[in-house]
C-alpha cells in the first residue's frame, strides 16, 4: 500500500516537474519558426519576416550602449514627401524607395558613406497625385528571389533585378480613372508577388491580386465585394461566427449596386503563415464613408481575410466593424503568433485594429479569443465574444447632416497603418498609436469616378490628456498595457524590436528614439531633420557591426498639412486632421533623409 | 406729388433689376468659352504676355446667385474631397494666396476644363461651360477674392471657418509652389 502510494507521489512529482518545464518554456507567446526564421543579419522585407514582428535577434547595440550611437551616414530621397516606407538591407546592398515618383536607389554598404549604386526610376503618371488621398506615400520594397519588388502610385508592379537595377517586368493593374492608386509593400512569397489596391476614399471596389513573380502575370485576383465567385468563397470557406455565413454576402449585406463602388480597398501589410499556408490581410473601409447611405454589414469590408497563397481562396472572414460608421479600415497588421491560452498552445495573430481593441483571433479558424482596449473608446462598448460582433454606442451614431460631437477614436482610429513589433525576448507587443477624438457629420457624396467619395465632414481634436500619441508596451495573453510613453503628436510611423531589449521608433517633432523594452525609459535619442513616419530597420553591416535604419520626412495624413502645404485656418483640411495638427507647421518642416546610426 | 414716392419706388426696383443679370439657358456642355490667356507673367521683348479675353468673366464676378450656385457644384463635384473647405487635402489649399496657375477668372476655367499635371482632373466635357464659370468665380471667393457682398455666407453643413463673404482678401501670389514631387529628380 504505501509503495502504491509512494508511486503516485513519485509519478505527481515526476508529472509536475514535466508541466512547469515545459510551460516555462512555453508560456511566452513566440512567432511561428517557419514565419520568422532565424536571424541571418539582413531586413529583405518591411515587416522583417512573414510574421510581421519587426524583430533582429542582433544584440550588439543594448540597453547600456545605446547611449552612444551617432550617424554613420546620411542620403536624400530626393522627394520632400512623407516617407512612410522602410529602408532594407540584402548582403551588402541597401534598398530605399522615395513616395512618388517612387525611385528606388540601391546604396552599397561595403564601401565608406554607402555611395549610391544605382536608381531606377519608374517614371509613375504625375496625375496619380491627384487620387491619393492621405499623401504621396509607400510603405516600402520587398526583395526575393533576386529582385526588388514594389508598387506605385500608378497602380503598376515592378521587379527590379537587385544587383543591376535592370527592369525585370512592370504591370499596371489599376486604373487611376477610376480612382485606384498603389502604395503598399508587396508580399512576395513562394512564387508569388501578393498586392492590393488603394482608394477607399475614390469608391473604388477593393481587391487583392496574386501575380507571378518571375513573369508578373495575373495568378489570381479576389475582390473585397460582390458575388461569392469575386470575392473567391467558395467550398474552402468555413466562417466561425454566423454573421459571416451565407450566399453572396457581399451582394445583399448592401442597398442595391452599392458594392460596386463599396471600398474594401487593401493597402495595409499582409502576413502568412508557411506551415498553413494562409496569407492573412484586412480589407478596408466601405465606401463611401458616410454609414447613412450604406445600411446593412458592407461584407466583406472592414475585416480580415484568410487566403490560400496559391489559389486565392478564402478560408475565414472576421469582421471587425460589420457596417463600419468612422473609416476604421481593417488594415492594420496582423502578426502571427504561437500562444499558450487557456492552458492550450494556439496560434493564432494578434491585431492592434482602428476601433481601439487589441484582437488575439486564431489564425486557423477566425475564432475571437479576446478583444482588449488599448485606447480611450467612447464609440462602442467592446466585443460580445459569443457572436464575435462589437457593440455599438448609439449617441455616438452619425445622424446625415448631423454634427456628433466628441467621438473617440478618430477616422485614421486608435491606430493607423503604424505597425508594431514584437519582441522574442520581452513578449510584448509594442505599439504606435493616435490619442484622438473628433466631431463627425454625415453627408451625401456623389459617386463620380475618379474623384473622392467620402460623404463626412470631420474635423479631429486631441484625445484624453491633450497629447496625441502613445507608444505603448502591451502583454497580449493578459490584455493589458506594461507601460507607455505620451507624444505630442501621433506616433505615426513604425516600431522595432531588437534582442538587445532596445525599441526604436520615430516621432512627428523629428525625434528618433532608442526606448528600453521592459521599461519604456527614453535611452537615447536623435532630432532628424524632419518629422518621423517611417519604418525603422536593422541589420549587421560588412563590417560586422549592427546599423540601424529610419527614412525621416513628415506627411501621411497626419502629416499632410506639412508635406502638402495645407491651410491650417481650414479644420476640415485633410479630412479633418489639420484641426488637431495646426502646430506641426510650427515644429517641422517637410523632408526625405535616410538616417543610418551605428555605435562609434 | 403723391406720385413721387411711386416713381421712385419704380425706379429704385428698376435699379435693382439691372443688379444681377442671369441667363436662363445657358450654353450646353458642347460649347465652351474660348479665353487667350497667359500663366505666367513673363514673355520675350518688351511687352507683358498677350491676353484677350472674351469678357464673360464680367457676368460672373460679383454675381450672388453665381457665387451661390457654384458653392453648391463645388460640393456635388466632389471638389471638397480634395480641396477640402478650402484648406486643401491632397489638392493645394483655395483659401490661401498662392495661386500654382494663375488666380484669374480665365485661368480657373481653364484650369477645371484643361485639368493640371499633378493630379488635377480635366472637367472638359464633363460639366457644361457656365457651370465651370460658376465653380470658378466660388473658388475666387474661398479667399476674398469677390466682394463680400455677393460673397455666400454660410455653409449648409459643419462651419471650419469664417464664411467667404468674411474672408479677408489676400492679394493672389502667382506662381505659389508647385508639388514638391513635380521637382523630384525624374
Amino acid at each position: 500500500m504505501c509503495r502504491f502510494v509512494g508511486l503516485i507521489f513519485g509519478v505527481t512529482f515526476a508529472l509536475s516537474g514535466l508541466i512547469t518545464s515545459a510551460t516555462a518554456q512555453t508560456a511566452q507567446p513566440a512567432p511561428p519558426v517557419a514565419a520568422a526564421p532565424s536571424e541571418d543579419g539582413q531586413w529583405v522585407m518591411p515587416t522583417k519576416n512573414f510574421a510581421g514582428t519587426r524583430y533582429s535577434e542582433l544584440s550588439e547595440i543594448n540597453t547600456d550602449n545605446v547611449k552612444n550611437l551617432q550617424v554613420a551616414f546620411t542620403f536624400s530621397t530626393g522627394v520632400n514627401k512623407g516617407q512612410e516606407s522602410s529602408p532594407i538591407v540584402v548582403g551588402s546592398t541597401m534598398y530605399i524607395l522615395s513616395p512618388y515618383p517612387n525611385i528606388l536607389y540601391a546604396l552599397d554598404l561595403s564601401r565608406p558613406g554607402a555611395p549610391l549604386k544605382w536608381q531606377y526610376n519608374p517614371k509613375p503618371d504625375s496625375a496619380a497625385q491627384g487620387v491619393a488621398c492621405c499623401d504621396v506615400v509607400n510603405r516600402g520594397p520587398t526583395f526575393a528571389n533576386g529582385r526588388i519588388y514594389f508598387t506605385t502610385l500608378d497602380a503598376n508592379v515592378v521587379a527590379v533585378n537587385a544587383d543591376t537595377g535592370e527592369e525585370v517586368w512592370k504591370t499596371k493593374i489599376g486604373d487611376i480613372n477610376k480612382g485606384e492608386t498603389m502604395t503598399m509593400a508587396p508580399l512576395v512569397a513562394k512564387d508569388k508577388v501578393v498586392v492590393g489596391i488603394s482608394g477607399g476614399e475614390y469608391g473604388v471596389r477593393g481587391w487583392i491580386e496574386a501575380l507571378d513573380a518571375a513573369s508578373g502575370k495575373s495568378v489570381w485576383k479576389a475582390y473585397s465585394t460582390g458575388p461569392d465567385q469575386d470575392v473567391k468563397i467558395g467550398s474552402a470557406f468555413k466562417a466561425f461566427y454566423d454573421s459571416e455565413k451565407g450566399k453572396d454576402l457581399g451582394v445583399t449585406t448592401w442597398p442595391p449596386d452599392a458594392w460596386q463602388q463599396g471600398g474594401g480597398t487593401v493597402w495595409g501589410f499582409i502576413t502568412y503563415d508557411p506551415d498553413l499556408n494562409l496569407i492573412f490581410y484586412g480589407p478596408g473601409n466601405p465606401g463611401p464613408w458616410n454609414p447613412n447611405q450604406r445600411p446593412g454589414d458592407n461584407k466583406w469590408t472592414n475585416g480580415v481575410f484568410a487566403r490560400n497563397l496559391d489559389t486565392g481562396e478564402a478560408h475565414w472572414f472576421y469582421q471587425w466593424n460589420p457596417h463600419d460608421l468612422f473609416d476604421w479600415d481593417g488594415i492594420n497588421e496582423n502578426v502571427l503568433l504561437d500562444l499558450d491560452w487557456k492552458g492550450q498552445r494556439r496560434k493564432v495573430l494578434v491585431h492592434p485594429d482602428r476601433n481601439g481593441l487589441l484582437y488575439v483571433v486564431d489564425r486557423t479558424t477566425g475564432e475571437v479569443l479576446s478583444a482588449s482596449f488599448y485606447h480611450a473608446v467612447n464609440a462602442h462598448q467592446g466585443v460580445d465574444l459569443a457572436t464575435g460582433r462589437i457593440k455599438i454606442n448609439q449617441d455616438k451614431y452619425p445622424l446625415q447632416n448631423k454634427v456628433i460631437r466628441d467621438i473617440c477614436p478618430t477616422a485614421p482610429g486608435a491606430k493607423d497603418w503604424s505597425p508594431s513589433a514584437f519582441s522574442n525576448k520581452t513578449g510584448y507587443l509594442y505599439i504606435p498609436h493616435n490619442n484622438l477624438c473628433m466631431d463627425w457629420e454625415s453627408v451625401e457624396p456623389n459617386y463620380v469616378a475618379g474623384t473622392p467619395y467620402i460623404g463626412a465632414e470631420v474635423r479631429m481634436i486631441p484625445g484624453p490628456g491633450g497629447h496625441m500619441g502613445e507608444f505603448s508596451a502591451w502583454d497580449i495573453v493578459a490584455g493589458k498595457e506594461v507601460w507607455t510613453i505620451k507624444e505630442r503628436f501621433p506616433a505615426w510611423g513604425g516600431a522595432m524590436a531588437t534582442a538587445g531589449d532596445v525599441v526604436f521608433y520615430g516621432t512627428m517633432e523629428g525625434w528618433f528614439k532608442a526606448v528600453h523594452a521592459r521599461t519604456g525609459e527614453v535611452l537615447w535619442q536623435f532630432k532628424t531633420d524632419s518629422g518621423i513616419i517611417g519604418q525603422p530597420t536593422t541589420y549587421r553591416g560588412p563590417d560586422g557591426k549592427q546599423y540601424v535604419a529610419i527614412i525621416s520626412g513628415v506627411g501621411g495624413w497626419a502629416g499632410a498639412i506639412v508635406s502638402n502645404d495645407l491651410d491650417p485656418r481650414d479644420g476640415t483640411a485633410a479630412k479633418g486632421f489639420v484641426n488637431a495638427m495646426r502646430d506641426l507647421k510650427n515644429v517641422t518642416t517637410k523632408g526625405g533623409t535616410l538616417y543610418v546610426f551605428k555605435l562609434p | 406729388m403723391k406720385l413721387l414716392p411711386f416713381i421712385i419706388c419704380l425706379g429704385f426696383s428698376l435699379a435693382a433689376c439691372e443688379r444681377e443679370k442671369r441667363d436662363f439657358r445657358t450654353a450646353p456642355v458642347s460649347e465652351e468659352s474660348q479665353e487667350k490667356t497667359a500663366l505666367v507673367s513673363l514673355s520675350p521683348g518688351s511687352s507683358p504676355p498677350e491676353q484677350e479675353v472674351s469678357g464673360k468673366a464680367r457676368s460672373f464676378e460679383g454675381n450672388a446667385y453665381h457665387l451661390s450656385q457654384g458653392k453648391r457644384l463645388y460640393a456635388w463635384f466632389n471638389c471638397n474631397g480634395c480641396h477640402a473647405n478650402g484648406g486643401g487635402d491632397s489638392g493645394p489649399p483655395l483659401m490661401d494666396d498662392r495661386w500654382i496657375y494663375g488666380s484669374s477668372l480665365e485661368n480657373i476655367v481653364q484650369t477645371i476644363r484643361e485639368g493640371r499635371p499633378n493630379g488635377m482632373p480635366s472637367f472638359r466635357g464633363k460639366l457644361p461651360d457656365d457651370q465651370i464659370w460658376e465653380l470658378a468665380v466660388y473658388v475666387r471667393s474661398m479667399s476674398g477674392l469677390e466682394p463680400k457682398a455677393a460673397a455666400p455666407s454660410r455653409n449648409d453643413d459643419m462651419h471650419p471657418l469664417p464664411s467667404e463673404n468674411r474672408m479677408p482678401p489676400s492679394s493672389p501670389v502667382p506662381g505659389g509652389s508647385a508639388s514638391p514631387s513635380a521637382t523630384a529628380p525624374q
